[in-house]
């Protein structure tokens, strides 16, 4: 497990989940796994990396989410 | 719940927001709000603004039902689909800043985006160079956060933070109603604390009950779908991800034909309601405004419903554009239907060196 990227992207405001992660998935090491704090980060983060042609899990966690994209 | 939650989160989330947005903003306007402000965030915390004597700029003062309707609704939506989550602690001032310049450059153009949307649905051919404006103003935001800007993580705080924006919306709500006059003129007659315009936009408005429950529906819809006027364009310049950007064409084409349907559609530069005709700072405005909508995180509404979230930084912002809007006023640097102030111009370019300074050097702190 070690060689899995995490990107934190708890409590930031819209887009930076987004920016962080595709920053992520353009460096290509997977898997990639984000964690985030609200539904719309949630969402915002799985709609992009599914349309960079990633495979979301979603996972609730505490008081969020972690997301885990592979390829 | 889980199923409908899912429709929200599906394109047709937005686009649903932005139909109810574009045939009810002009059903509002039927009923008794100004012209082409059906609805207006930047207008509406404006009047609000006047309301609370914070200006004296006497046809604009108005609590209007559709703010408090907008984070009561969000809230409701947030408490039943679990997603109210009190946080706050990032970079407050500096969204209170923001606030305060979004709303001068607002009121440079008269009009926050959703206005703008509205305007050209309804024929205001001078909303087009606020949204040509708005997009420069977006993109250069995008350019900063491509550059890495940020305002920094916010934290969970206790619930009473997530709180206090309904519990002052509730306030409003009870001035409205209430509408105390604690004040007396020099002739003994009284008033304030709270002004209400009787004549001007401040004096058009559609029933108390109606105005509230479209607000009330509209942030229990954008809540869930995250209809957000600025992130529509942003998204589909950052990552070409056209979801938001649905919503703000529904606004536009709902707005469209409803106005054709109630006979309000007036196609034209000159003589729109609440409008200029200055296509420089009409641009000029929205710039500043979407610049700094962008580096906020939302348009005026997003912030709104985020505050109704639980979210004390967005509930910050809306506060600084109330406090911007006095500012605006009692600085005349508010644009009116006679034209741009002499003084508008020159808010306009220190808000944009603010912005530009933050969008600079704000930076996440290593951690």
């Amino acid at each position: 497990m070690n060689d899995v990227k995490i990107v934190d992207a708890s409590g930031l405001s819209c887009p930076q989940p987004v920016i962080l992660t595709r920053k992520a998935i353009q460096e290509g090491k997977f898997p990639i796994r984000v964690l985030v704090d609200t539904g719309t980060s949630r969402d915002n983060v799985s709609r992009m990396a599914q349309s960079q042609g990633c495979k979301v899990t979603v996972e609730a966690k505490g008081d969020g989410f972690v997301l885990t994209l592979t390829k | 719940m889980s199923s409908l939650g899912r429709f929200f989160a599906s394109k047709w989330g937005p686009i649903i927001t932005g139909i109810a947005v574009g045939v009810l903003a002009p059903v509002l306007v039927k009923l008794g709000n100004p012209g082409n402000m059906g609805i207006c965030v930047a207008c509406f915390n404006r009047d609000i603004a006047g309301a609370l004597g914070l200006h004296r700029a006497a046809p604009v003062q108005y609590i209007r039902p559709e703010i408090i309707g907008f984070v009561l609704g969000a809230l409701v939506a947030a408490l039943l689909f679990r997603e109210f989550k009190p946080r706050t602690g990032s970079a407050p001032l500096a969204r209170f800043l923001l606030g305060m310049f979004a709303m001068i450059g607002a009121l440079v153009f008269l009009g926050c985006p959703w206005r703008a949307y509205l305007r050209l649905g309804g024929g205001d051919w001078n909303a087009i160079f606020g949204i040509l404006g708005l997009l420069g103003g977006i993109v250069l935001g995008v350019v900063f956060l491509r550059m890495g800007y940020s305002l920094g993580r916010n934290r969970p705080a206790p619930a009473a933070v997530g709180w206090l924006m309904p519990a002052l919306m509730v306030g409003l709500l009870l001035l409205l109603v209430f509408a105390p006059q604690f004040g007396r003129t020099a002739e003994g007659q009284p008033t304030g604390p709270i002004f209400f315009s009787t004549t001007g936009p401040g004096s058009q408005h559609a029933p108390l009950l109606i105005a509230l429950a479209v607000g009330l529906l509209i942030g229990f819809l954008a809540q869930r779908s995250r209809f957000c006027t600025v992130g529509g364009v942003r998204d589909l310049v950052l990552t070409r991800d056209p979801h938001l950007f649905w919503g703000i064409l529904a606004v536009i084409v709902a707005a469209f034909v409803t106005n054709l349907v109630l006979g309000q559609f007036k196609p034209g530069f000159q003589g729109q309601p609440v409008a200029h005709a200055n296509a420089l700072w009409n641009f000029g405005g929205m710039v500043l405004a979407g610049l700094a909508f962008t580096l906020a995180g939302g348009c005026p509404g997003r912030q709104l419903m985020m505050s109704g979230e639980g979210d004390g930084d967005a509930a910050i912002f809306a506060l600084g554009m109330i406090v911007g809007a006095g500012f605006a006023h009692n600085f005349n640097l508010a644009s009116s239907s006679a034209g741009v102030s002499p003084y508008g111009p020159a808010a306009v370019l220190v808000g944009l060196a603010f912005c530009i300074v933050l969008g600079l050097t704000m930076r996440e702190p290593a951690r």
